[in-house]
Protein backbone atom coordinates (compact mmCIF):
# COMPACT_ATOMS: atom_id res chain seq x y z
CA UNK A 1 0.00 0.00 0.00
CA UNK A 2 0.91 3.86 -1.04
CA UNK A 3 -0.04 6.75 -0.04
CA UNK A 4 -1.45 6.65 -4.01
CA UNK A 5 -4.97 5.45 -3.38
CA UNK A 6 -5.39 5.16 -7.44
CA UNK A 7 -8.16 8.15 -7.20
CA UNK A 8 -9.93 6.10 -4.69
CA UNK A 9 -12.66 8.47 -3.24
CA UNK A 10 -11.42 10.40 -0.44
CA UNK A 11 -13.29 9.36 2.98
CA UNK A 12 -13.84 11.14 6.23
CA UNK A 13 -14.76 8.76 9.12
CA UNK A 14 -15.89 10.05 12.60
CA UNK A 15 -15.32 7.44 15.27
CA UNK A 16 -16.90 7.65 18.83
CA UNK A 17 -15.01 9.50 21.60
CA UNK A 18 -11.91 10.08 18.85
CA UNK A 19 -10.65 11.25 16.41
CA UNK A 20 -11.67 11.80 12.48
CA UNK A 21 -9.79 9.19 9.83
CA UNK A 22 -9.56 10.17 6.46
CA UNK A 23 -8.52 7.64 3.88
CA UNK A 24 -8.38 7.90 -0.08
CA UNK A 25 -6.65 10.64 -2.09
CA UNK A 26 -6.24 13.27 -0.17
CA UNK A 27 -3.94 16.08 0.57
CA UNK A 28 -3.09 18.55 4.18
CA UNK A 29 -2.50 21.81 3.49
CA UNK A 30 -2.23 25.60 4.92
CA UNK A 31 -4.20 28.16 3.94
CA UNK A 32 -1.26 29.43 2.15
CA UNK A 33 -0.88 26.38 0.36
CA UNK A 34 1.70 24.55 1.86
CA UNK A 35 1.60 20.80 2.21
CA UNK A 36 1.37 18.89 5.86
CA UNK A 37 3.21 15.97 4.93
CA UNK A 38 1.15 13.40 6.60
CA UNK A 39 3.96 10.20 6.01
CA UNK A 40 1.42 7.98 6.16
CA UNK A 41 -2.19 6.72 3.82
CA UNK A 42 -4.68 7.27 6.66
CA UNK A 43 -4.48 9.75 9.24
CA UNK A 44 -5.79 10.47 12.25
CA UNK A 45 -6.90 14.27 12.53
CA UNK A 46 -7.73 15.71 15.74
CA UNK A 47 -10.92 16.07 16.95
CA UNK A 48 -10.99 17.18 20.54
CA UNK A 49 -8.58 19.73 20.45
CA UNK A 50 -6.22 18.74 22.88
CA UNK A 51 -3.59 16.99 20.91
CA UNK A 52 0.08 18.06 21.00
CA UNK A 53 0.72 17.25 17.31
CA UNK A 54 -2.12 19.06 15.73
CA UNK A 55 -3.34 18.90 12.99
CA UNK A 56 -2.94 15.06 13.75
CA UNK A 57 -4.24 12.98 16.99
CA UNK A 58 -1.67 11.79 19.56
CA UNK A 59 -4.04 9.92 21.73
CA UNK A 60 -4.94 12.90 24.13
CA UNK A 61 -8.73 12.20 23.74
CA UNK A 62 -8.72 9.89 26.01
CA UNK A 63 -6.87 11.48 29.21
CA UNK A 64 -8.85 14.30 28.77
CA UNK A 65 -12.71 12.55 28.58
CA UNK A 66 -13.41 13.63 25.09
CA UNK A 67 -16.77 12.64 24.08
CA UNK A 68 -18.74 12.85 20.80
CA UNK A 69 -20.87 10.77 18.66
CA UNK A 70 -19.83 9.27 15.73
CA UNK A 71 -22.78 10.75 13.81
CA UNK A 72 -23.64 14.33 12.78
CA UNK A 73 -24.39 16.63 16.33
CA UNK A 74 -26.36 19.46 16.43
CA UNK A 75 -28.84 19.41 13.75
CA UNK A 76 -30.69 16.16 15.24
CA UNK A 77 -33.64 14.88 13.61
CA UNK A 78 -36.73 14.97 16.40
CA UNK A 79 -36.57 10.61 16.14
CA UNK A 80 -32.88 10.72 16.61
CA UNK A 81 -32.53 10.14 20.80
CA UNK A 82 -28.56 9.32 20.21
CA UNK A 83 -26.74 11.45 22.64
CA UNK A 84 -23.06 11.63 22.79
CA UNK B 1 24.39 -4.56 38.66
CA UNK B 2 25.34 -4.15 34.96
CA UNK B 3 24.70 -2.25 32.55
CA UNK B 4 23.01 -2.29 29.31
CA UNK B 5 25.74 -2.36 27.08
CA UNK B 6 25.80 -5.49 24.54
CA UNK B 7 28.24 -8.06 25.88
CA UNK B 8 31.82 -8.46 24.30
CA UNK B 9 31.18 -10.66 21.90
CA UNK B 10 28.24 -9.54 20.10
CA UNK B 11 30.20 -6.63 18.70
CA UNK B 12 27.79 -3.72 16.76
CA UNK B 13 28.94 -4.12 13.10
CA UNK B 14 28.73 -0.94 10.45
CA UNK B 15 26.97 -2.36 8.26
CA UNK B 16 22.60 -2.74 8.82
CA UNK B 17 22.76 -6.20 7.15
CA UNK B 18 20.20 -8.73 8.66
CA UNK B 19 22.28 -11.08 10.78
CA UNK B 20 21.28 -13.88 12.77
CA UNK B 21 22.66 -14.23 16.55
CA UNK B 22 23.73 -17.60 17.92
CA UNK B 23 21.68 -19.58 20.61
CA UNK B 24 21.31 -17.92 24.25
CA UNK B 25 22.60 -19.73 26.90
CA UNK B 26 20.44 -21.61 28.85
CA UNK B 27 19.11 -20.89 32.18
CA UNK B 28 17.45 -24.37 33.77
CA UNK B 29 16.78 -27.78 32.18
CA UNK B 30 13.70 -27.10 29.78
CA UNK B 31 15.99 -24.32 27.92
CA UNK B 32 18.92 -26.81 28.29
CA UNK B 33 17.40 -29.35 26.47
CA UNK B 34 16.27 -26.56 23.83
CA UNK B 35 19.31 -25.13 23.34
CA UNK B 36 21.58 -28.61 23.35
CA UNK B 37 19.10 -30.20 20.58
CA UNK B 38 19.08 -27.02 18.29
CA UNK B 39 22.39 -27.25 17.79
CA UNK B 40 21.99 -30.35 16.15
CA UNK B 41 19.74 -31.81 13.10
CA UNK B 42 16.16 -31.93 13.53
CA UNK B 43 15.51 -34.66 15.18
CA UNK B 44 12.90 -36.18 18.00
CA UNK B 45 12.86 -34.11 21.64
CA UNK B 46 11.93 -36.10 25.17
CA UNK B 47 8.26 -36.20 25.41
CA UNK B 48 7.61 -34.59 28.58
CA UNK B 49 8.22 -30.94 29.38
CA UNK B 50 7.27 -29.37 32.31
CA UNK B 51 8.19 -26.57 34.30
CA UNK B 52 8.85 -26.41 38.23
CA UNK B 53 8.58 -23.07 38.20
CA UNK B 54 5.23 -19.97 38.30
CA UNK B 55 4.18 -20.43 34.21
CA UNK B 56 3.89 -16.83 34.49
CA UNK B 57 7.24 -15.62 34.65
CA UNK B 58 9.43 -18.58 35.19
CA UNK B 59 13.01 -17.74 33.24
CA UNK B 60 13.41 -21.36 32.18
CA UNK B 61 10.12 -22.08 30.69
CA UNK B 62 9.91 -18.69 28.94
CA UNK B 63 12.85 -18.91 27.19
CA UNK B 64 12.53 -22.03 26.13
CA UNK B 65 9.04 -21.24 24.19
CA UNK B 66 10.84 -18.24 23.36
CA UNK B 67 13.13 -20.70 21.43
CA UNK B 68 10.32 -22.66 20.15
CA UNK B 69 8.61 -19.68 18.48
CA UNK B 70 11.88 -18.18 17.13
CA UNK B 71 12.02 -21.09 14.87
CA UNK B 72 9.26 -19.73 12.76
CA UNK B 73 10.54 -15.30 13.08
CA UNK B 74 14.35 -15.03 12.06
CA UNK B 75 15.67 -18.30 13.26
CA UNK B 76 19.31 -18.75 14.97
CA UNK B 77 22.82 -18.81 13.62
CA UNK B 78 23.43 -22.43 13.19
CA UNK B 79 20.10 -23.60 14.19
CA UNK B 80 18.59 -26.03 11.01
CA UNK B 81 15.43 -23.90 9.69
CA UNK B 82 13.78 -27.28 9.37
CA UNK B 83 13.24 -26.94 13.18
CA UNK B 84 10.70 -24.73 12.64
CA UNK B 85 8.00 -27.50 12.03
CA UNK B 86 9.91 -30.74 13.62
CA UNK B 87 6.45 -32.35 15.48
CA UNK B 88 8.29 -33.01 18.72
CA UNK B 89 9.30 -29.18 18.72
CA UNK B 90 5.74 -28.33 18.09
CA UNK B 91 4.37 -30.41 21.27
CA UNK B 92 6.77 -28.75 23.41
CA UNK B 93 5.68 -25.48 22.52
CA UNK B 94 2.66 -26.65 23.10
CA UNK B 95 2.42 -27.74 26.30
CA UNK B 96 4.46 -25.01 27.24
CA UNK B 97 2.09 -22.54 25.60
CA UNK B 98 -0.94 -24.26 27.54
CA UNK B 99 0.44 -24.31 30.66
CA UNK B 100 1.55 -20.38 29.99
CA UNK B 101 -2.20 -19.67 29.17
CA UNK B 102 -3.38 -22.09 31.90
CA UNK B 103 -2.06 -20.11 34.53
CA UNK B 104 -2.55 -16.74 32.80
CA UNK B 105 -6.19 -17.25 32.51
CA UNK B 106 -6.53 -18.27 36.04
CA UNK B 107 -5.14 -15.05 37.21
CA UNK B 108 -7.72 -12.40 35.37
CA UNK B 109 -10.34 -10.62 37.05
CA UNK B 110 -14.33 -10.09 36.21
CA UNK B 111 -15.14 -8.84 32.69
CA UNK B 112 -16.55 -5.20 32.98
CA UNK B 113 -19.76 -4.43 31.43
CA UNK B 114 -20.16 -1.83 28.52
CA UNK B 115 -22.87 -0.80 25.48
CA UNK B 116 -19.59 -2.78 23.08
CA UNK B 117 -16.32 -4.57 22.67
CA UNK B 118 -14.87 -0.73 22.47
CA UNK B 119 -16.71 0.55 25.68
CA UNK B 120 -15.14 -2.90 27.12
CA UNK B 121 -12.01 -2.23 25.94
CA UNK B 122 -11.79 1.17 27.66
CA UNK B 123 -13.11 -0.18 30.92
CA UNK B 124 -10.52 -2.90 30.78
CA UNK B 125 -7.72 -0.08 29.79
CA UNK B 126 -9.81 2.26 32.58
CA UNK B 127 -9.62 -0.57 35.39
CA UNK B 128 -5.53 -1.00 35.04
CA UNK B 129 -3.46 -0.42 38.07
CA UNK B 130 -0.68 -1.11 36.74
CA UNK B 131 2.18 1.32 37.16
CA UNK B 132 3.38 2.94 33.92
CA UNK B 133 6.97 2.23 32.63
CA UNK B 134 6.47 5.19 30.49
CA UNK B 135 5.45 7.61 33.45
CA UNK B 136 8.67 6.61 35.41
CA UNK B 137 10.41 7.28 32.53
CA UNK B 138 10.03 10.43 31.90
CA UNK B 139 10.49 11.77 35.32
CA UNK B 140 12.88 9.30 36.86
CA UNK B 141 14.69 7.74 34.66
CA UNK B 142 18.63 7.83 34.22
CA UNK B 143 20.39 6.77 30.76
CA UNK B 144 20.95 3.84 32.08
CA UNK B 145 17.73 2.88 32.80
CA UNK B 146 16.35 4.22 29.10
CA UNK B 147 19.07 1.78 27.65
CA UNK B 148 17.63 -0.97 29.73
CA UNK B 149 14.16 -0.71 28.79
CA UNK B 150 15.18 -0.41 24.70
CA UNK B 151 17.00 -3.83 25.13
CA UNK B 152 13.65 -5.17 27.11
CA UNK B 153 11.52 -3.71 24.47
CA UNK B 154 14.12 -5.36 21.79
CA UNK B 155 12.65 -8.92 21.78
CA UNK B 156 9.60 -8.07 20.38
CA UNK B 157 10.25 -4.89 18.78
CA UNK B 158 13.18 -5.70 15.97
CA UNK B 159 10.32 -8.19 14.66
CA UNK B 160 7.53 -5.83 15.18
CA UNK B 161 4.10 -7.04 13.75
CA UNK B 162 5.55 -10.72 12.33
CA UNK B 163 3.85 -12.93 14.95
CA UNK B 164 0.45 -10.85 13.64
CA UNK B 165 0.34 -11.88 9.96
CA UNK B 166 -0.10 -15.57 10.73
CA UNK B 167 -3.55 -14.17 12.14
CA UNK B 168 -4.70 -12.30 8.71
CA UNK B 169 -5.81 -15.65 6.97
CA UNK B 170 -8.21 -16.51 9.99
CA UNK B 171 -10.23 -13.28 9.67
CA UNK B 172 -12.63 -12.20 6.91
CA UNK B 173 -14.16 -8.90 5.81
CA UNK B 174 -13.73 -5.70 8.03
CA UNK B 175 -11.65 -6.94 10.91
CA UNK B 176 -8.93 -8.52 8.15
CA UNK B 177 -8.81 -4.99 6.51
CA UNK B 178 -8.50 -3.32 9.74
CA UNK B 179 -5.56 -5.71 10.42
CA UNK B 180 -3.81 -5.40 6.83
CA UNK B 181 -4.34 -1.60 7.51
CA UNK B 182 -2.47 -1.65 10.96
CA UNK B 183 -0.02 -3.97 9.62
CA UNK B 184 0.94 -2.39 6.29
CA UNK B 185 2.11 1.06 8.73
CA UNK B 186 4.24 -1.21 10.57
CA UNK B 187 5.47 -2.49 7.42
CA UNK B 188 6.51 0.85 6.24
CA UNK B 189 3.28 1.54 4.17
CA UNK B 190 5.54 -0.47 1.65
CA UNK B 191 8.92 1.52 2.00
CA UNK B 192 11.95 -0.54 4.29
CA UNK B 193 13.47 2.21 6.02
CA UNK B 194 9.92 3.39 7.49
CA UNK B 195 9.22 -0.43 8.57
CA UNK B 196 8.83 0.18 12.66
CA UNK B 197 11.27 -2.97 13.39
CA UNK B 198 14.06 -0.69 11.16
CA UNK B 199 12.86 2.09 12.89
CA UNK B 200 13.80 0.47 16.20
CA UNK B 201 17.07 -1.23 14.80
CA UNK B 202 17.94 2.60 13.90
CA UNK B 203 17.18 3.80 17.14
CA UNK B 204 19.62 1.27 18.69
CA UNK B 205 22.49 1.47 15.83
CA UNK B 206 22.24 5.37 16.53
CA UNK B 207 22.74 4.63 20.22
CA UNK B 208 25.75 2.05 19.73
CA UNK B 209 23.81 -0.83 21.20
CA UNK B 210 23.35 -3.72 19.43
CA UNK B 211 20.79 -3.84 16.85
CA UNK B 212 20.49 -7.55 15.70
CA UNK B 213 17.60 -10.00 16.80
CA UNK B 214 18.12 -11.76 19.86
CA UNK B 215 21.31 -10.10 20.66
CA UNK B 216 20.40 -9.74 24.61
CA UNK B 217 18.47 -12.86 24.83
CA UNK B 218 20.80 -13.76 27.66
CA UNK B 219 19.70 -10.34 29.49
CA UNK B 220 16.09 -10.79 29.60
CA UNK B 221 14.54 -12.10 32.47
CA UNK B 222 11.06 -14.40 32.22
CA UNK B 223 8.99 -11.70 32.80
CA UNK B 224 10.18 -10.16 29.53
CA UNK B 225 9.76 -12.88 27.33
CA UNK B 226 5.99 -13.99 28.69
CA UNK B 227 5.32 -10.66 26.77
CA UNK B 228 6.77 -11.49 23.91
CA UNK B 229 5.82 -15.23 24.11
CA UNK B 230 2.01 -14.42 24.83
CA UNK B 231 1.73 -12.70 21.38
CA UNK B 232 3.38 -15.21 19.59
CA UNK B 233 0.87 -17.74 21.23
CA UNK B 234 -2.26 -15.99 20.60
CA UNK B 235 -0.97 -15.84 17.08
CA UNK B 236 -0.15 -19.69 16.96
CA UNK B 237 -3.75 -20.92 16.82
CA UNK B 238 -6.93 -19.94 15.11
CA UNK B 239 -9.26 -20.92 18.31
CA UNK B 240 -6.98 -17.84 19.63
CA UNK B 241 -7.66 -15.52 17.09
CA UNK B 242 -10.45 -13.15 18.99
CA UNK B 243 -7.80 -12.92 22.17
CA UNK B 244 -5.38 -11.72 19.68
CA UNK B 245 -7.04 -9.12 18.32
CA UNK B 246 -8.50 -8.19 22.06
CA UNK B 247 -4.32 -8.05 22.65
CA UNK B 248 -3.39 -6.15 19.65
CA UNK B 249 -6.43 -3.77 20.11
CA UNK B 250 -4.96 -2.48 23.68
CA UNK B 251 -1.63 -2.57 22.83
CA UNK B 252 -2.87 0.16 19.99
CA UNK B 253 -4.86 1.85 22.29
CA UNK B 254 -2.59 2.98 25.20
CA UNK B 255 0.42 2.88 22.77
CA UNK B 256 0.30 6.95 21.90
CA UNK B 257 0.73 8.20 25.41
CA UNK B 258 3.14 5.77 26.20
CA UNK B 259 5.38 6.64 23.57
CA UNK B 260 4.68 10.35 23.41
CA UNK B 261 6.35 9.85 26.81
CA UNK B 262 9.31 7.64 25.71
CA UNK B 263 10.18 10.09 23.30
CA UNK B 264 9.82 13.11 25.89
CA UNK B 265 11.89 11.06 28.50
CA UNK B 266 14.65 10.66 25.59
CA UNK B 267 14.63 14.18 24.85
CA UNK B 268 15.15 15.16 28.51
CA UNK B 269 17.73 12.93 28.16
CA UNK B 270 19.44 14.33 25.54
CA UNK B 271 19.30 11.78 23.42
CA UNK B 272 16.59 13.46 20.94
CA UNK B 273 18.78 12.69 18.02
CA UNK B 274 16.48 12.54 14.99
CA UNK B 275 17.22 8.93 14.36
CA UNK B 276 16.85 7.58 18.15
CA UNK B 277 13.46 9.66 18.46
CA UNK B 278 11.75 8.62 15.18
CA UNK B 279 10.48 5.22 16.18
CA UNK B 280 9.06 7.19 19.09
CA UNK B 281 7.57 10.14 17.57
CA UNK B 282 6.07 7.66 14.75
CA UNK B 283 4.36 5.80 16.98
CA UNK B 284 2.77 8.54 18.35
CA UNK B 285 1.03 9.50 15.47
CA UNK B 286 0.67 5.78 13.63
CA UNK B 287 -1.01 4.33 16.78
CA UNK B 288 -3.36 7.23 17.03
CA UNK B 289 -4.63 6.07 13.77
CA UNK B 290 -4.33 2.39 15.17
CA UNK B 291 -6.35 2.96 17.91
CA UNK B 292 -9.74 3.42 16.32
CA UNK B 293 -8.85 0.96 13.75
CA UNK B 294 -8.46 -1.51 15.59
CA UNK B 295 -10.82 -1.11 18.39
CA UNK B 296 -13.96 -0.51 16.84
CA UNK B 297 -13.15 -1.97 12.84
CA UNK B 298 -10.67 -5.06 13.93
CA UNK B 299 -12.01 -5.77 17.32
CA UNK B 300 -15.25 -4.44 17.45
CA UNK B 301 -16.30 -5.43 14.16
CA UNK B 302 -15.23 -8.93 14.89
CA UNK B 303 -16.96 -9.60 17.94
CA UNK B 304 -20.16 -8.23 16.02
CA UNK B 305 -19.38 -11.21 13.08
CA UNK B 306 -18.55 -13.68 15.57
CA UNK B 307 -19.97 -12.96 19.20
CA UNK B 308 -19.10 -16.07 20.46
CA UNK B 309 -16.05 -14.60 20.31
CA UNK B 310 -16.13 -11.25 21.53
CA UNK B 311 -15.56 -12.45 25.43
CA UNK B 312 -12.23 -14.01 24.16
CA UNK B 313 -11.40 -10.78 22.62
CA UNK B 314 -11.78 -9.05 26.03
CA UNK B 315 -10.14 -11.91 27.61
CA UNK B 316 -6.88 -11.17 25.30
CA UNK B 317 -7.08 -7.34 26.35
CA UNK B 318 -6.95 -8.65 30.03
CA UNK B 319 -3.95 -10.96 29.44
CA UNK B 320 -2.06 -8.24 27.60
CA UNK B 321 -2.43 -5.98 30.95
CA UNK B 322 -1.52 -8.66 33.12
CA UNK B 323 1.57 -9.35 31.51
CA UNK B 324 2.86 -5.80 30.82
CA UNK B 325 1.63 -4.72 34.54
CA UNK B 326 4.07 -7.68 35.86
CA UNK B 327 6.70 -6.41 33.22
CA UNK B 328 6.11 -3.28 34.12
CA UNK B 329 6.31 -3.75 38.69
CA UNK B 330 9.47 -6.38 37.88
CA UNK B 331 11.53 -3.26 35.99
CA UNK B 332 10.14 -0.60 38.47
CA UNK B 333 10.78 -2.42 41.62
CA UNK B 334 14.12 -3.19 40.05
CA UNK B 335 15.02 0.42 39.40
CA UNK B 336 13.69 1.46 42.84
CA UNK B 337 15.80 -0.40 44.35
CA UNK B 338 18.81 0.44 42.55
CA UNK B 339 18.76 -2.75 40.40
CA UNK B 340 19.50 -3.68 37.28
CA UNK B 341 15.99 -5.37 35.60
CA UNK B 342 17.89 -7.30 33.30
CA UNK B 343 19.68 -10.53 34.05
CA UNK B 344 23.09 -10.22 34.75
Amino acid sequence: MTEDQGGAETVITLYRDGPLLVRGNFRIAQPDGTTIDASRATVALCRCGGSRTRPFCDGTHRLIGFRATCGPEGRRRQDDSDEG
Amino acid sequence: MTPTKANPSNTVTAEPEPVRCGLPGPVGPLSALLVDALAGGPRGLPGEATSLGNPLDDADLHLALYLCFELNYHGFAGVDSDWADEPSLLRVRRLLGEQFLAALTGNLGPLPDGADVPDRLEAIIAADDSPSIATYLLQHATEEQVRELLVHRSAYLLKEADPHVRVLPWLRGRPKAALVEILADEYGGGRAERMHAELYARCLRTLGMDWRENAYLDRLPGVTLATVNLTSLLCARPRWRGALLGHLAVTEMTSSEANRRYAAALRRLHLGQRDVIAYFDEHVLADAVHDVVAAHDMAGAFARAEPQLAESVLRGAQMLLHVEGAFARHVINSWAAGASSLRG
